[in-house]
């Protein structure tokens, strides 16, 4: 018999394996894929919640979530490629704009 | 009358606040300061004052104790403590009040034409009524916090007019000297009255009036008779300051930095007559104290004679009739230190007179010679200003003490109580004084106005008498230094006493009637004639050696040349107090309050240090900022785990 605690389980344990993903890996383009990981693991969490209350509003959310995801994927992809046209790399460890 | 007395000191004021309007619209050059305005206002406003005295004087001729005005207006009042301005109109400063109006305003008509070349003429007017109004204000105050405004009222107007030509450093620096100079003697004043003030306080004496005002501490001098002596000191130091003693008399002679008018009016007649006047008025106090009195009849013979001996050998005019000052001043005090109160009044009036009136001439001769100070190169002007040169002479046999000039019968009265009230080495320093003081007169009258002229010949074409506005205080000021003296002619004179009369009963404890009585007019006859016959063939030597055979004074000179020096040094104590005060203090303030505490501590410490400590701070934080994007997302999830964990738990 599967439960809702598997699910959720499994939601968390992906979650987790994406979390890991965005903080340790250099390639930027496995760290969007990351990131869709997080995204998915919390789709699967409302489709599941959604199912298993009779409700439809996580459905719904789920598939906010799938558009946003796309929509992010274009922009992170777009970014990731301009960066590449100008420094050669896609390996974040040489990104340090930022530094103060 | 109370109406009267608030009006008397506002007139010189408002004439300050008139000129100083005018001085300040013209300050830009943009307009001709209007002159005939200027002095009418300047003059005029003096003179007014010096009428409405006279009229208090008619006024208030009967009654003997003086008349109290009630408070006009409160000026502090807290707690327990009040300061009320209320004015104290007697005898005593009814005759101040006719000193300063009347010669203040003489000398206000002769800088008319003594400042009439001068850029800040509405200036120097606003100064000098608002220095006739302090002066007014200090004498005619009722209590003491109100004739301290008018002490440092008169102090400021000095700093003002000593440095009134302040694009010269020296001058300025002058005015500074005699600033800063008088705070230590003010410091001494303050701590006077805060004395008085506590222990009226805690003897649980209350008035309305303030408990400072004069009446009040005269009416509980019993309740004061335990520190006397320490306030009395205390009050003295303030006086010291003021009036040129030793030790603080460096500031008067700097002081002739200002023009000349001022030295005449500030310098000489009345400001530094401050101390004499705040002593008398607080006689009762120091009729306590024994050791008071010793003291401030000590230090005036002293100053007398040692400021007599540094005039025997200066060169500069206007010195020569400084430390003259400072040596008439120290008569004064003596007379107040033997009890001899009214006799100091007096030689006090007298004062005023002549040395306003050989300061006048100075200037006159200054005036004439286009600036020149130095007396070797004077001489001979006896014929080019006879106006001048009579007036001096005059003022010359007064200060000398020639009968019947004014001089004699006010120094004789010191001399005589001196001596009665038994102080007889006090009465040999003021002797021998008297002696210097005919040295140093009549040397000053032979080398300017006798003999033969030693002047540049530039300066010699302008050689001129002074203008009417000049001379005619001069002629004034000369009549009274002959006949200021007769309102005190001594009964062994057949003369009535009238001053010491009028003064009596303001000073019951003066014994100057008793004296008289015991001592005989024998005596008090004898003691005239001795000093007179002295100072007379004093000053007549002297003379015929200076206007004859000046060699032998040149070979005197020589002979005695270390002494000489040192006198001409003015014993060197600027340069010890130069040494021991001011270059102690500079090096204090240079080592431990700039270079240490202002450099490190407040610069370094403080203002650097704080700033060193946020930066540090600054950096310390920088070093979270690798730009590395996964940093800042490990610090984000570290963060949202510990929050959660913080719900959780």
């Amino acid at each position: 018999m599967i439960t809702l605690g598997h699910y959720v389980m499994l939601s968390a344990l992906l979650f987790i394996i994406g979390v890991a993903g965005v903080l340790t890996r250099r390639n930027a383009i496995v760290i969007l894929m990351s990131i869709e990981l997080m995204l998915n693991a919390s789709n699967l969490a409302f489709v599941a919640f959604s199912r298993f209350h009779g409700l439809l509003e996580g459905q719904v959310i789920s598939f906010f979530v799938i558009a946003l995801a796309a929509a992010e994927a274009t922009v992170g992809l777009a970014i990731v490629v301009a960066i590449f046209r100008k420094q050669g790399t896609i390996d974040l460890g040489h990104f340090k704009f930022l530094r103060g | 009358m109370a109406a009267f007395v608030a009006l008397l000191p506002l007139l010189p004021l408002l004439g300050a606040f008139l000129n100083g309007i005018v001085a300040v619209l013209c300050r830009s050059g943009l307009r001709e300061v209007p002159k005939a305005l200027v002095s009418l206002i300047g003059v005029g406003l003096p003179l007014g004052a010096f009428g409405l005295t006279l009229l208090l004087f008619s006024l208030a001729k009967n009654p003997a104790e003086g008349i109290s005005t009630a408070p006009l207006w409160t000026w502090i009042a807290f707690d327990d403590f009040a300061a009320h301005v209320a004015f104290k109109v007697d005898r005593l400063s009814l005759t101040l009040s006719l000193v300063v109006t009347g010669v203040g305003s003489l000398i206000h008509l002769y800088s008319v034409g003594y400042m009439s070349h001068d850029k800040g003429f509405a200036r120097y007017f606003s100064y000098l009524n608002l220095f006739l109004f302090s002066m007014l204000v200090l004498v005619l105050a009722g209590n003491l916090p109100l004739m301290f405004v008018g002490w440092e009222g008169v102090g400021l107007c000095s700093y003002l007019l000593i440095g009134f030509w302040f694009e010269d450093p020296a001058k300025a620096y002058a005015g500074k000297k005699a600033f800063i100079v008088n705070r230590i003697g003010d410091l001494g004043f303050l701590l006077g009255m805060f004395v008085l003030y506590t222990v009226l306080v805690k003897k649980g004496v209350a008035s309305p009036h303030g408990l400072l005002s004069f009446d009040i501490l005269q009416q509980y001098r019993t309740e004061l008779s335990g520190v006397a002596t320490l306030a009395c000191l205390l009050l003295f130091t303030g006086a010291v300051g003021k009036s040129a003693q030793i030790p603080l008399y460096v500031w008067l002679p700097d002081a002739m930095a200002g023009p000349t008018p001022v030295s005449a009016l500030i310098h000489a007649a009345t400001m530094v007559t401050a101390g004499i006047y705040m002593i008398a008025r607080l006689h009762f106090l120091y009729t306590l104290s024994p050791v008071a009195m010793e003291v401030v009849a000590v230090i005036g013979a002293s100053t007398a004679f040692f400021a007599a001996t540094i005039g025997l050998v200066q060169r500069d005019i206007k010195k020569v009739l400084a430390y003259s000052t400072v040596s008439q001043l120290g008569y004064m005090f003596l007379a107040l230190g033997v009890g001899a109160f009214s006799a100091a009044i007096f030689h006090l009036v007298t004062h005023a007179f002549f040395k306003a009136c050989l300061f006048l001439g100075s200037g006159s001769v200054i005036h004439a010679l286009s600036g020149e100070q130095d007396i070797w190169k004077m001489g001979g002007l006896r014929k080019r200003m006879p106006v001048t040169f009579a007036t001096f002479f005059m003022a010359t046999l007064a200060i000398v003490g020639l009968f019947p000039f004014a001089g004699f019968f006010s120094k004789d009265a010191i001399l005589f109580q001196t001596f009665a009230t038994n102080h007889k080495i006090l009465w040999g320093v003021g002797f021998v004084t008297a002696g210097l003081t005919a040295f140093y007169m009549s040397r000053l009258l032979t080398v300017v106005f006798l003999g033969s002229n030693r002047t540049e010949k530039e300066k010699l074409a302008h050689l001129h008498e002074s203008p009417l506005s000049m001379t005619i205080p001069l002629i004034l000021l000369g009549l009274l230094s002959l006949g200021g003296g007769w309102m005190a002619i001594p009964e062994a004179l057949h003369g009535g006493d009238h001053f010491f009369k009028w003064l009596a009963p303001l000073f019951p404890y003066e014994h100057f009637f008793d004296l008289l009585e015991a001592a005989g007019h024998g005596l008090e006859l004898l003691f005239s004639v001795v000093t007179l016959l002295w100072v007379f063939h004093l000053g007549l030597i002297t003379m015929i050696l200076y206007a004859q055979k000046p060699a032998i004074m040149d070979r005197l000179a020589g002979r005695f040349r270390r002494l000489h020096k040192i006198l001409e040094e003015k014993y060197y104590l600027d340069e010890i107090y130069n040494f021991l005060v001011v270059r102690s203090i500079e090096s204090f303030s240079r080592v431990v309050l700039w270079r240490f505490h202002d450099e490190k501590v407040v610069d370094g410490l403080l203002v650097h240090g704080s700033a060193e400590t946020v930066g540090l701070m600054g950096r310390t934080l920088n070093l979270l900022q690798t730009g590395v994007v996964q940093n800042y997302a490990l610090f984000f999830i570290v963060g949202v785990i510990f929050l959660i964990a913080c719900v959780i738990l």
